[in-house]
């Protein structure tokens, strides 16, 4: 009876297991598998992607798209804006002309590729050395973090927008100045975020492991730290790049930022501002438009990446 | 305590000598110096110049006098463009604006900002919730030249209930848009982070203890949620309040307030550079000195953060 039993069970074993032989193999899940599911069923999240997506093909696109360039004047329009220079589907005037009759459809594309340009460029500097620098403050620890985090704690205390626009104002207004003052502050937090999560991350087994098998601590920090930071990394990259696009427009909205015939979303809203009151509303809602989409597209995919990679949610 | 006072005051301390040398270093070393004027000056004319604003001293000794003036008579020096007036006049023409409409928006932002994120955490995905993030959401992608304008459109343009711009010595009506413009934003920052130090704390082990021995909701919440729960947002007020000076260009842009933000831009345009390093320092003590108050106060709050 018992015999029998347990051959009957080794035949079933042996189809089944001759059964699982035939099927594909399981795939593990990943981290980031799960968080990509995670991320896909953000209906907020993905809907920001869709977002950017149509903002980064109209800034690149756009200008391909308009029969008009940049730079062309219509000087029909040109002083009669409000009579003659209206959205137009006919002209070629998509999103109408501005006072000097060129075509705000052009140049709202110029402008949010200039935009864009400019937060994702801060952005990836701010990753690139707040990254290093915060990780090797807290991984190796002691003296050389205390003093590390008090320059980062010093230059935080610098009123970031004034000495900006002193940069620019004493060194001549550039995009290249604008890159260099953006990039010399914004990636203080960046730094303090890092360090944190190195100070939890640098007693695990495997760091312990890698160490004790004479890893160098530059390698380990490269090797071991730093990828398995990029979660947090990601989700603050995000929500930077629209705090880049904000502080690069508030610059140039003061007329400091980038100059002509660049031009980008917030000299144009700074236009569209000051032609408001002669009735060329377009002028500045158009360029609105495109920007408060970027910042919210950008706003909804940090928020969803954070709830993807969050480890504390699972 | 007092140990904690002093250990945040050398801290405090140093960082305002590196922003006094770190600001004099970076005029310094601007091309062309505050007297390049498109018609060359005579060198001699330049030389008495140089004289008159101390350039001709070594650069160290510069630097002491400076921070000196500063440190012991509060006075940022000599405007480098209007010779009968100096940095603190001008400063104390502007600033007074600024604080007046800053400290009202700041007020406004604080207690909203935190009533609506309580609000929202308490009321978790309900209506009320979703229309607290909706409405933070929205506001933080409507930057103050943003709304600006857009409050400039709607209640000066089409309803005419507001004037458009002036201070007219910071009458109601003359104040309201600049403080909507201003408060928004931050209004939208606190509601966020009250909102999530809310949710983590009504799920902390106190607040299970709290509920678990009887009490009744709303004594939970406001004797045993709100304080740890404000925390986050105590430190979000150093930027905070700076937010609103440095808004100072906006607000003063578009509705011709005359505050301190057109006297920055106003240097800007005439590279008046002193008045730019005075206002420039003005907002990093200010910082520095704020932020030192919140950290005392956190300390005082929490007695954990006093190691």
């Amino acid at each position: 009876m018992i015999l029998s039993q347990t051959t009957l069970s080794a035949i079933d074993l042996t189809a089944l297991s001759a059964r699982m032989a035939q099927l594909d193999e399981v795939k593990g899940r990943s981290l980031w598998a799960d968080a990509r599911t995670r991320f896909s069923r953000n209906k907020a999240a993905v809907a920001g992607v869709i977002l950017l997506i149509f903002c980064f093909a109209f800034a690149f696109l756009g200008q391909a798209v308009s029969p008009h360039t940049t730079d062309f004047t219509d000087f029909k329009i040109m002083g009669h804006a409000l009579q003659y220079g209206w959205p137009d589907w006919e002209n070629g005037h998509y999103f109408g002309a501005d006072d000097l009759g060129r075509d705000l459809f052009a140049r709202t594309a110029q402008g949010t590729r200039i935009s864009l340009f400019v937060g994702v460029i801060g952005a990836v500097i701010s990753v690139v050395v707040g990254t290093i620098y915060g990780a090797v403050a807290g991984y190796v620890g002691g003296r050389t973090d205390q003093i590390m985090m008090r320059i980062v704690d010093i230059l935080l205390a610098i009123p970031f927008m004034f000495v900006l626009i002193m940069l620019l104002v004493m060194f001549g207004q550039s995009i290249i100045m604008l890159f260099v003052g953006i990039a010399l502050l914004s990636w203080l937090g960046m730094a303090r975020i890092v360090r944190g999560q190195t100070l939890s991350l640098k007693n695990k087994e495997y760091i312990e492991a890698a160490r004790a098998t004479g890893v160098p601590t530059f390698t380990i920090i490269i090797r071991h730290i730093v990828p398995n930071l990029l979660g947090i990394v990601a989700v603050y990259a995000t929500l930077l790049v629209p705090e880049m696009i904000l502080t690069e427009s508030f610059i140039s909205f003061l007329g400091l930022g980038v100059q002509a015939p660049n031009t980008s979303l917030g000299a144009l809203i700074a236009e569209g501002a000051k032609t408001m009151t002669y009735g060329t509303l377009w002028q500045l809602l158009f360029p609105l438009a495109f920007f408060v989409t970027t910042m919210f597209a950008f706003y909804f995919v940090g928020d969803g990446l954070r709830d993807a990679l969050d480890p504390k949610d699972r | 305590m007092l140990n904690f006072v002093i250990k945040r005051l050398a801290i405090a301390v140093p960082t305002l000598l590196v922003l006094i040398v770190l600001s004099y270093l970076l005029m310094y070393a601007a091309p062309g110096g505050p007297f390049t004027r498109e018609k060359a000056l005579p060198p001699q004319v330049i030389e008495n110049l140089q004289a008159r604003y101390g350039f001709n001293e070594p650069l160290w000794k510069q630097i002491l006098v400076y921070m000196w003036n500063i440190i012991a008579h509060f006075d940022f020096g000599p405007s480098y463009i209007y010779k009968d007036r100096d940095v603190n006049d001008i400063i104390a023409q502007g600033f007074p604006v600024t604080l007046y409409y800053g400290s009202i928006s700041f007020v406004i932002a604080t207690i909203t900002g935190i009533a609506l994120g309580m609000v929202a955490a308490i009321r978790q995905n309900t209506v009320i919730d979703y229309f607290a993030v909706g409405i933070s959401i929205g506001a933080q992608a409507l930057p103050n030249f943003v709304l600006a304008p857009i409050l400039m459109l709607t209640f000066t343009l089409w309803l005419g209930w507001l004037p458009g711009g002036g201070w007219n010595d910071g009458a109601w009506p003359n104040v309201i848009m600049p403080v909507i413009a201003l408060s928004t934003s931050y209004m939208a920052s606190i509601a966020r982070i009250a909102r999530s130090s809310m949710l983590e704390v009504m799920t902390s082990n106190h607040i299970r203890t709290a509920r678990a021995k009887g009490l009744p909701e709303a004594k939970v919440v406001l004797r045993h949620a709100l304080k740890p729960a404000l925390m986050p947002v105590l430190s979000y007020l150093g930027p905070a309040f700076v937010g609103m000076i440095t808004g100072s260009f906006v607000i003063d842009m578009y509705f011709s307030t005359g505050g301190i933000g057109k006297s920055f831009v106003d240097a800007a345009t005439n590279r008046d550079y002193a008045v730019m390093m005075g206002v420039t320092l003005l907002v990093g003590i200010l910082y520095i000195v704020f932020n030192l108050l919140v950290d005392v106060l956190y300390a005082w709050i929490d007695p954990k953060i006093r190691y």
